[in-house]
């Protein structure tokens, strides 16, 4: 099971500019569920709160008002039962792939033998078999952000959180990236949210897409593509594919007058 | 999956690159600039008064008048015991010292101020003070050794901690890493660096107090020779101990810098110099 809901969540910040305190409405009572096994995007112009409301599910920020809860157990703080991937991968520089992987084990408590084993099998599941010994430095940026996919998965958590995950890669890379996080979602079965700003990837890789604007849900959308999704070249050619990303683009563009 | 812009870019330096414009190799450059110095003092030395100065074939003698006696030998053992034990203190204290501080707020507040202050001590006008404390002898010594390099050691190490980037700190909460497991396991290696540097700074600084606490203090070690040989206007003795701290400094600094490689290899590696 991994379902996560956001009930009435609100976040306030307050910012120091030139002297004066500003009180920033990050998050206005936010309200949604991601389902088991679910892939979310949360999507919406910069400063719309789509990544604070991911780090407030994270439990790296605190909510102001309202709660999280996954699988029906609030949300204070981090916990395994979340993996977090990085917009930058943040990689451990002076450990290497499996032993960054290896950190988030043991965090979780597990010793010995299976500690490398685990992270071993999780670098495989991302291709990145033969890299196991690199240190960060010595990897492509494609390359840390999937050490990063495996450091989250390796905890078995019950949803992965991504933060803006293929953000900062080439467009071929992350459209390889964006095809494997399907894969290994096939394959694992997690839930995922997962924030991006970048209509594309929402439509090609979520289920449903959460439209943020002003810290406040604007709409909750249907992708009405199918599972699997084995070639996102064939689904980018396809008609529902066009129509959803047109109904996000007009669902951000609020009131926007199309000719 | 196969990603090809990703296994091309980390290809590490193809086997079938055209050999490399090897560069000038630093010790060659290095070589010939002490060289050039050393002739020019020589040529200059030579045309002063051998009271107001001395040049290079005059202090080698020195140095093989001083080493054949003796003499030489148990000055230097005499100063680098004080020294090596003020300077390891300084380590084994300042370090925890600087992670404590940078790594706490209360610390912070409360103990940022003294580090700040006692760097800029002057130490010199502590040193009768602290021979009333300690007498004259091998503690006061030490103290003096570890009074200097404690300051630069604590505050690059707590410089270090600050300049952490946040998200690496994240990454440990978001794994539940308890506070102290972070600062040990992702603070502390983000920090060598800084702490590295704080440690090289010091070397000079500590010898420095090293002949301060040997002129105020029981005159002993390299000091009594540098003052001795002063007092008796043999410049050229007198330039010996003065450049046989100098070179124990150069000597030092390699060391560190050695050790610098093997325990923090990363950074080298990400700043481009690990093919030096």
């Amino acid at each position: 099971m991994g379902e996560v809901t956001f009930l009435d969540v609100s976040k306030r910040f307050s910012l120091r500019v030139d002297g004066e305190v500003h009180h920033v409405q990050a998050l206005d009572r936010i309200n949604f569920t991601v389902k088991d096994g679910e892939i979310v995007a949360l999507i919406g112009p910069s400063g719309c709160g789509k990544t604070t409301a991911l780090r407030v599910a994270m439990g790296l920020d605190a909510a102001s008002a309202g709660r999280i809860t996954v699988d029906g157990r609030e949300v204070h703080g981090c916990g395994h039962d979340r993996g977090m991937v990085f917009q930058h991968a943040e990689l451990l520089p002076w450990l290497s792939a499996t032993q960054n992987v290896m950190f988030g084990l043991e965090m979780k408590g597990m010793r010995g033998a299976p500690l490398r084993e685990t992270a071993e099998k999780y670098l495989q599941l991302v291709g990145l078999q033969d890299s196991q010994n690199r240190r960060p430095h010595q990897l492509s940026g494609g390359m840390k952000q999937r050490v990063g996919i495996a450091r989250a998965l390796a905890i078995d958590p019950k949803v992965l959180l991504m933060d803006e995950p293929f953000g900062a890669l080439d467009a071929q890379t992350r459209e390889s990236l964006q095809a494997e996080l399907l894969d290994i979602h096939a394959r694992t079965g997690k839930t995922v949210l997962f924030v991006t700003h970048d209509l594309d990837e929402a439509v090609l890789i979520a289920d449903r897409i959460v439209v943020m604007k002003h810290g406040r849900v604007q709409e909750i959308m249907d992708v009405p593509l199918k599972r699997p999704r084995p070639d996102l070249g064939i689904v980018r050619g396809t008609p529902e594919f066009a129509e959803t990303r047109y109904k996000v683009w007009r669902a951000i563009h609020d009131g926007a007058v199309v000719h | 999956m196969v990603d090809v812009a990703d296994t091309t870019k980390t290809t590490a330096t193809p086997a079938s690159d055209p050999p490399e414009q090897r560069p000038f190799p630093r010790w060659v450059i290095t070589l010939a600039s002490v060289t050039f110095v050393l002739i020019l003092w020589e040529i200059f030395g030579r045309r002063i008064n051998p009271v107001f100065g001395s040049y290079p074939s005059a202090i080698a003698v020195a140095f093989w008048d001083l080493a054949a006696s003796g003499q030489l030998w148990s000055a230097l053992y005499e100063s680098l015991r004080p020294f090596l034990l003020g300077y390891a203190l300084a380590i084994v204290i300042g370090v925890p010292l600087g992670l404590l501080i940078g790594g706490f707020r209360a610390a912070e507040a409360a103990l940022g101020i003294y580090v700040t202050a006692g760097y800029a001590m002057p130490l010199v006008a502590l040193v009768p003070l602290l021979i009333l404390w300690l007498g004259l002898g091998f503690a006061v010594k030490v103290a003096v050794v570890f009074l200097m390099a404690l300051f630069p050691i604590c505050i690059n190490t707590w410089l270090g901690v600050v300049a952490v980037p946040k998200t690496l700190i994240e990454v440990g909460k978001s794994f539940v890493a308890p506070n102290i497991v972070i600062l040990r396991r992702i603070v502390l290696p983000a920090t060598l660096p800084y702490i590295m540097a704080g440690i090289r700074l010091a070397v000079g600084r500590a010898v420095v107090a090293m002949v301060i606490a040997e002129f105020f203090t029981t005159i002993s070690g390299l000091g009594a020779v540098i003052i001795n040989s002063a007092n008796n206007f043999d410049t050229a003795t007198m330039f010996v101990p003065i450049i046989i701290l100098m070179v124990m400094a150069i000597g030092l600094n390699w060391l560190i810098g050695f050790v610098e490689r093997k325990v923090a290899p990363w950074q080298a590696e990400i700043a481009g110099r690990d093919r030096e």
